[in-house]
């Protein structure tokens, strides 16, 4: 049974396409402002990298904050249910989920069974989500993916004292003026970022196994500095943290056909 | 008796003269990077234009974030009890001060004495503050000074759903490309930004006469917002509403000497 996920965030449109216990094919697309025209061109190309036609998909879950806006879907799932879904499909001892996206941040508890106990959601403050860095790589000319790795070239250590996205760049722009190290700017700006997700994740309380997706789980310095921050040790995988919420997508999906036949 | 309040904040410095119980001179000027020298020069223009020698000056107040770092204050008092004093010494009506500075915004509620009863601030988040108007006024090209004027002209506010500075931002961009007008766009930050501080005023609870300080009452866009999210009728300060911490810095040093009281 073939079936499709198909997560619409703010920044990247993700989609999977699952047989079974298997990954056929899966793309990532930069969004567009049309929620509708990202799944479309995201969906068209994990079809392309699966080799298989778009009739073939037997049920297609949507899911992301664009999740209403898709047309091809038989049914749209919260975020939250499908980060679960895909984190615990992916890490079958998995406990406790810290998702960190392009516009928000979540923690999510499950039970052993899989079932959500408790999360927790940002998305009212740029600190603490993919924003905080976004702003922060233009800020210091490096690119998101370059960000994370500076940390480990870090010498000096150097601390922001903001919480506020506004208010911290202009910590960095002193930092800057007073001709800091670049690497040690960037581990600071990794660091209070993770600060700030660690308070978040503390508030919903951590169980292991832990992991973490969405794109910022990319981000060495980061994911370095909230293990430390919560003494715990992420559970590593093998596949791409950005798309777990489509692939939770995809088991709902999945889920669903087995439920009716 | 000549005094002088010296009131350094984080984006202008103020100075006020005063002989006896009248306002000799002000003058208000942007903050360098030092204090120490943003003090010195407020203080010289002020003088100045009282034609007066730093000599002459009796007693000096320092207040403001800088207030540490002014050389020649006498003593130094909190901007709390600054702001409460000079507000109530124009209007001893009033029972409430919502000051909107540069980076932070206060409500203070005062007895008839002007003594402080209760305060609350916000310096933490930027959204609430000065800051958020002048973020917006770059990203929607206006100048800050116009965004007053230019949201009176407006017919309907836009309202705006984002409270982080930065997720605001780009929710207005993108209201800028939809086709509203820009006189709507502003009068809904307006509101938005009222609501931030009515609700921070609001957990003191309010009490008559209110009165508003700092340079963003200056706005009078921004002016009529807060009395609409107030519910509440606020009377205008009868001098410069940027100098009014200065001003009662200048007050505190009146009653220190003894004098004028």
């Amino acid at each position: 049974m073939i079936v499709a996920g198909c997560d619409v965030g703010s920044l990247t449109a993700k989609a999977v396409i699952l047989n079974q216990r298997s990954i056929l094919g899966t793309a990532v697309v930069k969004s567009k402002v049309d929620p509708a025209e990202s799944a479309r061109e995201v969906m068209n190309r994990a079809l392309m990298e699966a080799g298989v036609p778009s009739d073939s998909i037997e049920y297609c879950v949507g899911t992301g904050y664009g999740r209403n806006r898709i047309s091809f879907v038989d049914k749209a799932v919260s975020e939250i249910s499908c980060h679960g879904l895909g984190a615990r499909w992916v890490l079958p001892s998995v406990r406790t989920v810290i998702d960190i996206g392009g516009q928000d941040c979540k923690a999510i508890r499950l039970d052993k069974d899989g079932r959500i106990q408790k999360f927790i959601t940002n998305d009212k403050c740029a600190a603490g989500t993919g924003r905080f860095l976004e702003v922060m790589a233009r800020l210091l000319g490096v690119t998101l993916d370059e960000l994370g790795g500076l940390s480990r070239g870090a010498k000096e250590p150097l601390a922001l004292a903001s919480t506020c996205t506004v208010w911290a760049q202009a910590e960095v722009v002193h930092h800057l003026n007073a001709e800091k190290a670049i690497a040690d700017i960037a581990a600071a700006v990794n660091h209070a970022m993770a600060n700030r997700v660690a308070i978040l994740v503390n508030s919903v309380g951590i169980e292991r196994d832990v992991c973490m997706t969405g794109g910022v789980a990319k981000n060495t310095g980061v994911v370095m500095s909230i293990e430390k921050l919560l003494g715990v040790k992420m559970k590593r995988h093998r596949v791409d943290p950005q798309i777990i919420g489509a692939i939770g997508a995809a088991v709902a999906a999945q889920n669903t056909m087995g439920g009716k036949s | 008796m000549i005094v002088a309040g010296c009131d350094v904040g984080s984006l202008t410095a103020k100075a006020v003269i005063m002989r006896d119980r009248e306002i000799v001179a002000y003058h208000i000027m942007r903050s360098t990077p030092q204090p120490e020298l943003s003090a010195r020069t407020v203080l010289q223009a002020t003088l100045e234009k009282a034609d007066l020698e730093a000599a002459a000056i009796d007693y000096c107040v320092g207040t403001g974030y800088g207030r540490n770092q002014i050389p020649f204050a006498d003593a130094v008092e909190s901007e709390i009890a600054c702001h409460g004093r000079g507000a109530w010494w124009l209007l001893p009506s009033v029972r409430m001060v919502i000051d909107i500075g540069g980076q932070d915004a206060k409500a203070i509620r005062l007895d008839e004495k002007g003594n402080v009863i209760r305060y609350v601030y916000n310096d933490k988040c930027a959204s609430g503050t000065g800051r958020f108007l002048e973020i917006m006024a770059d990203a929607l090209e206006v100048e800050l000074e116009e965004m007053g004027s230019l949201s009176q002209q407006g017919e309907e506010g836009v309202s705006i759903s984002n409270q982080c500075v930065v997720f605001a931002e780009t929710e207005i961009i993108s209201l800028v490309n939809e086709g509203k007008a820009l006189p709507d766009i502003i009068m809904g930050l307006h509101a938005a930004m009222a609501h931030r501080v009515a609700a921070l005023a609001k957990s003191i609870e309010i009490d008559r006469d209110v009165t508003m300080t700092g340079g963003v009452a200056k706005n009078g866009g921004m002016f009529r917002a807060l009395e609409r999210a107030l519910g509440e009728s606020i009377v205008p300060m009868p001098a410069d509403p940027q100098i009014n911490g200065a001003l009662g810095a200048a007050v505190i040093g009146l009653q220190a000497g003894g004098k004028g009281w």
